[in-house]
């Protein structure tokens, strides 16, 4: 069976605890004493968005007492990731690797597992099955609550009812945030539509700013997106005087006035119980995932135009997430062509494997999966 | 550009017949140590910039050999991303021998591997030998990238379109044109979040070298380049190429065939690319999929360069940068500077090759004429 760990927020408060406690004993109780882990980007660590979210998360570890941290950025998803696992574990003697894009696990990352048994591979996205190596693992996070609630604030602050979304490939992942995105704020106004454009690439900076041009042109005042880097979206936006909201990792700093809040990762308590596991020699789950209430995603602070409305029902949202098990997915739903994708009554919670092969945009989406 | 350059070389001007061995030895020696002198002066450059940055040069250079050179499981490391470059560089070279500027091998990668994989699918299941299977889907991969650069070639000669810039569009319709059929298609089902093709049966993959886990990319890469080298100096077609890269006018009215030489050097260069591509598929992802346009083509255009469009420079060329490429992570770990750093030397040398360019024919100690013993 798979090792399929959901953990809720008390357990990783837990293992936050004993990370801490580790550090006052020191290096004398733990059967390993220091621990090497490599953590593999596929674009700049510095990209206010997907690498940025997880360097963020292995920067968190660096004061862990016996956890010496190896990075390597702009790594492409070809034999060069194959080649970085290795000079890791040969040249750094990393015990623990996190080789964090989509395309990193199948083939590359399964052939280092294989070649290399004593080594473990944790990969972010939620791949691994109990074919693979024993010696692999996945984790990831359900990030579409967080959506949902750019979604509520989206609703709240917008005038023309219009909203943007800049999306690179249409894939379940992608879709179900959209999808979220727009139930959030048709949870303010049910005659709220969202217009998404498709850019076809998960980094490509030039028609991220002309679809965003283009979703402001038809009158979009709030714009959110799902790519690589938000950083041109985020710009792009609020140039324009247009509001944002983030995605992967916050994104004030760009623009610190229009910003409304944002869907973020929270890779460093997750990263945390890694290596906090890792140290003391435990065995690490091979199949984790969670949640808002997990812990594994979070929201960005708040930003300053936020009103007061829209801040009652994003809190009051948020705490009845906090509970776990709540459903954004939930019947009658139609899709934007109009048949109807859920059953009156039927309703998936986040960790649903129905929401993982998603292949529609629901109703007040404007745009199409292919 | 070079070509130009070398026929102003005491290479060109030397006595190809006779001649004694110090008079070959200085004619040869123009195109190797110009290059290297290039190189150094170029890493000069760089540990400059290194030492504004408060970095120690011979640091990164030592760091450079030890992850790129000084080990077995280096020297693999380099040469696993040595492969597809050869044949990337192949890809500008040969048009550049016509004075063409072809950099769009990018696009003839990825058709390639995508017709590779579209094989793959239609063979699949029906028991046909694996060396068979190989062999078609390498024909198909060449034929894909063949009939992309091949275009860029016609639309020049024919309808007179700059191949520099139809090359490079073409090379982002073909990218396009992969995403389409990935995601529509030819999409396995199964590949949810990373659209890919189905994927390739065991017995239509590429392995390694054995000894070693470098797949046999390379070992084709290298032939490729040494076929290539025979082509251009030592068959008529080959010469006659290099006459229409000197001067296409004189090239026409001498009576030899411009518009078949472009379209079918054009061809050929694709062939390379497209096989690249294919390899990609069948030696390392197995699938076709968007991490094929992972640059290749892009990083063929410095290699081409840096080996003055010569194919068996390629060979060495190929592998300096696959050592700088292999070394880069190492930099970034142990020096904790960003991945733009390798980048950086790469342009520093290139710039530093390229101006090189113009020494040939400078230097009276290369000139065969000071070495050949008169009388």
């Amino acid at each position: 069976m798979t090792q399929r760990l959901i953990f809720n927020r008390r357990q990783l408060l837990q293992t936050s605890a004993a990370t801490a406690a580790l550090g006052v004993l020191g290096a004398g109780g733990a059967r390993a004493a220091t621990a090497t882990l490599g953590f593999i980007y596929v674009g700049p660590k510095d990209d206010y968005g997907y690498n940025q979210a997880h360097a963020e998360g292995a920067a968190a570890l660096k004061g862990m007492p016996g956890i010496t941290i190896v990075e390597e950025e702009k790594v492409p998803e070809t034999v060069d990731v194959l080649k970085t696992m290795e000079s890791m574990i040969n040249l750094e003697g990393a015990g623990l690797l996190f080789p964090t894009s989509f395309g990193y696990f199948d083939p590359f990352m399964l052939q280092a597992a294989t070649k290399y048994p004593k080594i473990q591979f944790r990969h972010c996205g939620g791949l691994w099955t109990d074919k693979n190596p024993k010696n692999a693992g996945s984790y990831f996070g359900y990030i579409g609550t967080c959506q949902y609630l750019n979604g509520i604030v989206a609703g709240h602050m917008t005038k023309s009812k219009k909203l943007g979304f800049v999306a690179a490939k249409p894939i379940p992942q992608v879709l179900l945030n959209i999808n979220s995105f727009l139930l959030g704020a048709r949870a303010v106004d049910p005659a709220i539509t969202c217009q998404v454009i498709f850019t076809g690439e998960w980094s490509l900076a030039v028609k991220e700013a002309e679809a965003t041009n283009a979703l402001l042109d038809q009158g979009a005042d709030v714009v959110t997106c799902h790519v690589d880097s938000p950083k041109v979206v985020v710009q792009t936006a609020a140039g324009r005087g247009a509001y944002v909201c983030g995605y992967h990792a916050n994104q004030s700093p760009l623009a610190p006035e229009k910003y409304l809040t944002g869907a973020e990762w929270n890779w460093a308590n997750v990263y945390k119980m890694y290596a906090t596991k890792f140290l003391a020699g435990e065995a690490l789950p091979n199949f984790t995932r969670g949640g808002l209430a997990d812990g594994f995603v979070k929201m960005s602070p708040l930003g300053k135009a936020v009103t007061e409305p829209a801040r009652k029902q994003f809190e009051a949202k948020m705490a009845e997430m906090m509970k776990g098990n709540y459903a954004i997915i939930k019947g009658p739903l139609k899709d934007n062509k109009g048949g109807e994708v859920v059953a009156g009554g039927k309703a998936y919670v986040e960790t649903a494997i129905e929401l993982e092969s998603m292949n529609y945009l629901v109703e007040g989406v404007i745009g199409a999966t292919s | 550009m070079s070509e130009a350059a070398s026929e102003t070389s005491f290479e060109a001007v030397g006595d190809r017949r006779g001649g004694n061995l110090r008079a070959w030895v200085a004619r040869r020696a123009e195109g190797v140590v110009i290059p290297l002198v290039a190189l150094l002066a170029g890493m000069a450059a760089f540990s400059i910039f290194l030492l504004v940055l408060g970095k120690s040069p011979l640091e990164l250079f030592d760091l450079m050999w030890r992850g790129g050179f000084s080990s077995w499981f280096s020297i693999q490391n380099t040469l696993s991303r040595t492969a597809p470059l050869l044949l990337a560089g192949l890809c500008v070279a040969l048009p550049a021998r016509l004075g063409l500027a072809v950099i769009g091998g990018e696009g003839a990668i990825v058709l390639g591997g995508v017709a590779t994989a579209a094989v793959g699918e239609a063979i699949a299941g029906t028991g046909l030998p694996g060396p068979l299977g190989i062999a078609a889907m390498a024909i198909a991969g060449m034929a894909a990238g063949g009939v992309w650069i091949g275009g860029v070639g016609a639309l020049r000669h024919y309808r007179a379109v700059n191949e520099t810039i139809s090359s490079l569009l073409m090379a982002y319709i073909a990218i396009a044109l992969m995403n389409h059929l990935v995601e529509g298609p030819l999409r396995d089902p199964a590949s949810l979040n990373k659209p890919s093709t189905q994927p390739l049966e065991a017995a239509y993959r590429i392995g390694s070298i054995p000894g070693s886990d470098v797949h046999w990319g390379l070992a084709v890469g290298v032939i490729a380049c040494i076929l290539c080298w025979v082509l251009i100096e030592k068959t008529s077609w080959g010469f006659a190429a290099r006459v229409a890269g000197g001067n296409m006018r004189a090239a026409q009215i001498q009576g030899l065939p411009v518009g078949p030489l472009i379209v079918g050097f054009c061809a050929i260069a694709g062939a390379c690319a497209g096989l690249g591509g294919m390899l990609e598929v069948a030696a390392v992802h197995g699938a076709a999929n968007a991490s094929l346009a992972a640059g290749y083509g892009y990083t063929g255009i410095l290699v081409a360069f840096l080996a003055r469009q010569n194919p068996l420079a390629i060979i060495p060329v190929a592998i300096l940068l696959g050592g700088i490429d292999a070394s880069g992570g190492l930099i970034q770990r142990r020096m904790h500077l960003p991945d733009a750093t390798v980048l950086v030397l790469q342009g520093m040398i290139f710039i530093s090759i390229l101006f090189s360019d113009t020494f040939y024919g400078r230097f009276r100690m290369f000139n065969p004429e000071l070495w050949t013993e008169k009388g």
